[in-house]
């Protein structure tokens, strides 16, 4: 659940959580697109150094490095993979030059997490609601998008009350072999996508109940704005986006084995 | 027998739940730990099988240390039925449903079919062993989860709100049955804020707060005390509401017991000139 717990929303008031989401999401997708046109090793590091005054503005370093923890089996899932395929191909030694090209697509890996990372754990579900809703996102959509965000916390709580009620009745979840292990799962899974049902015919309920839906032109109480902060973010950005395209296409991107002498 | 000794438990979330209780239960007692929301209840009792293992302090199951040992094999003698019946069904039928937990401890296919048949007749259910148990009402569903874990007759029974959502028919059977476990030399324990339904069965009760016991004896005594039942946040149960108001006319304040009522006030009407 380690993963789950980096994406969580906690109410800080700091300048990265009063920041635009709509100029938030630009910019993390800006920084997942230039990891992507990447893939050497020191351009990667860059970003991800990038990213560390983002997170101490935000006085979230604890739940960014929880969440990196999280990524970090998938990580050397990735790193592993690449190793071993190139060891096949390169007749069966490993080169410097292929451990650092797996080193770079791991890191470009852990640059996604933790940019999205940052973006969950300093946007509110509400200002996200708010932001799909200013963007012409239909607003059934934005309030299923913010309701299933919402509920996450709450769904992981009752799994675990489930796995404890299953575990009384003598259930060994860590017992036997991977198939069994999975199978383990099943009195916990339907329980869970039971509950998860019901609850959710419950609040349709409710919020009938309380007229949702009734006009069709909603206003909101809170209306996004950009202040200076937010371009500062957007000028950042699109420097960002000018300097690595400029950089990808006509600057020769030294690799570090190259630059050891290896 | 279960020994808690200076239990204490802290949530992931830095929430100190328990702070230093302990506390014996012995073999065929019948306790009620009470108390308001969040007082530690629920947490204290998921000790007894293992579910949480104290941070500090001990838990004695039959004299295994509960941290030495795995919850299925402490499950096997202290059955726990949770609260919301809908977190833990999930099987085809009723039948099943009630199998689950003999099949995970083990038992011999003859043997489960035989325990699952006297589970069911238990609990008036015969009729529905072939039923979804998701299309069973509320109350139903909730003696489904209660016979699924008394199919494998466990020494010790934790109920965790056994009352909530149930019927008075329902209340009185679970009297009943509670009775008729205690005949059978059973442990049982409650977890409720059901004041009516403790007096009515008069268990030994516990009283927590705020992650501590803060005082225990039997019902008669506990459940008929304002000061410590208001710093709990419980009222008195209806009958001792009546005796504490008629106190000063002589009668005796620490009665909860609908029989006992009813001879004192048979008493008082004899030993008064008509």
């Amino acid at each position: 659940m380690s993963v789950f717990d980096g994406l969580k929303f906690r109410k800080v008031y700091s300048p990265i959580h009063n920041l635009d989401p709509r100029v938030k999401f630009v910019y993390v997708i800006s920084i997942f697109a230039v990891a992507i046109i990447f893939s050497q090793i020191i351009p990667l590091l860059f970003l991800f150094i990038l990213q560390v005054p983002f997170v101490l503005l935000a006085r979230v370093q604890r739940q960014w490095v929880r969440s990196l923890r999280g990524a970090a089996f998938l990580a050397t899932v990735i790193f592993a993979v690449n190793v071993g395929t190139s060891f096949f191909y390169a007749g069966y030694k490993v080169t410097p030059p292929a451990v650092e090209s797996a080193l770079a697509l791991t890191l470009r890996f852990v640059v996604l997490v933790e940019s999205f990372s940052v973006f969950f754990l300093t946007t509110s579900p509400d200002h996200l609601g708010l932001a799909l809703e200013e963007s012409h996102v239909p607003y059934e959509f934005a309030f299923a998008f913010t309701t299933a965000v919402r509920f996450v916390p709450v769904l992981a709580e009752e799994a675990q009350t489930i796995m404890d009620a299953q575990k009384a009745r003598g259930l060994e979840l860590e017992k036997g072999g991977l198939l069994k292990r999975i199978r383990n799962y099943v009195p916990v899974l339907i329980p869970l996508i039971v509950s998860a049902i019901r609850r959710s015919l419950e609040l349709a309920e409710a919020m009938e109940s309380r007229a949702w839906g009734a006009t069709k032109k909603r206003t909101n109480l809170y209306s996004l704005k950009l202040h200076k902060g937010d371009y500062a973010l957007l000028a950042i950005t699109i420097g960002i986006i000018i300097s690595s395209v400029y950089i990808r296409l006509y600057v020769p991107i030294p690799t570090v084995v190259h630059l050891l002498h290896l | 027998m279960i020994e808690a000794v200076d239990v204490h438990y802290s949530y992931a979330n830095k929430v100190e739940a328990l702070k230093g209780v302990s506390l014996t239960v012995k073999d065929g007692e019948f306790l009620a730990i009470m108390g308001q929301n969040g007082a530690g209840k629920s947490t204290f009792v998921k000790h007894f099988n293992g579910l949480l293992k104290p941070a500090s302090g001990k838990v004695l199951v039959d004299g295994v240390e509960t941290t030495k040992t795995s919850v299925a094999a402490l499950a096997r003698n202290v059955g726990f039925v949770f609260q919301n019946p809908d977190h833990q069904l999930f099987s085809e039928t009723v039948e099943e449903e009630i199998a689950f937990a003999l099949k995970n401890f083990g038992f011999a296919p003859d043997v489960v079919e035989s325990r699952v048949t006297w589970a069911l007749e238990l609990l008036s259910l015969t009729q529905y062993r072939k039923t979804s148990p998701f299309l069973l009402s509320g109350g139903e569903r909730k003696r489904v989860a209660l016979a699924s874990v008394l199919a494998w007759d466990p020494q010790t029974l934790i109920l965790d709100e056994p009352t909530i959502g149930q019927d008075h028919e329902q209340k009185e059977k679970l009297t009943q049955f509670i009775v008729q476990m205690q005949s059978q030399g059973k442990t049982v324990v409650i977890v409720t804020h059901d004041v009516e339904f403790v007096a009515e069965c008069n268990p030994r009760v516990v009283l927590m707060k705020e992650g501590k016991i803060v005082a225990q004896g039997p019902g008669k005594d506990i459940l008929t005390n304002p000061q410590i039942l208001a710093e709990s946040s419980i009222v008195l149960p209806q009958i001792a509401q009546v005796f504490t108001k008629l106190s000063p006319l002589g009668f005796p304040k620490n009665v909860i017991d609908i029989y006992e009522a009813e001879k004192i006030i048979l008493k008082a009407k004899e030993s008064k000139p008509q």
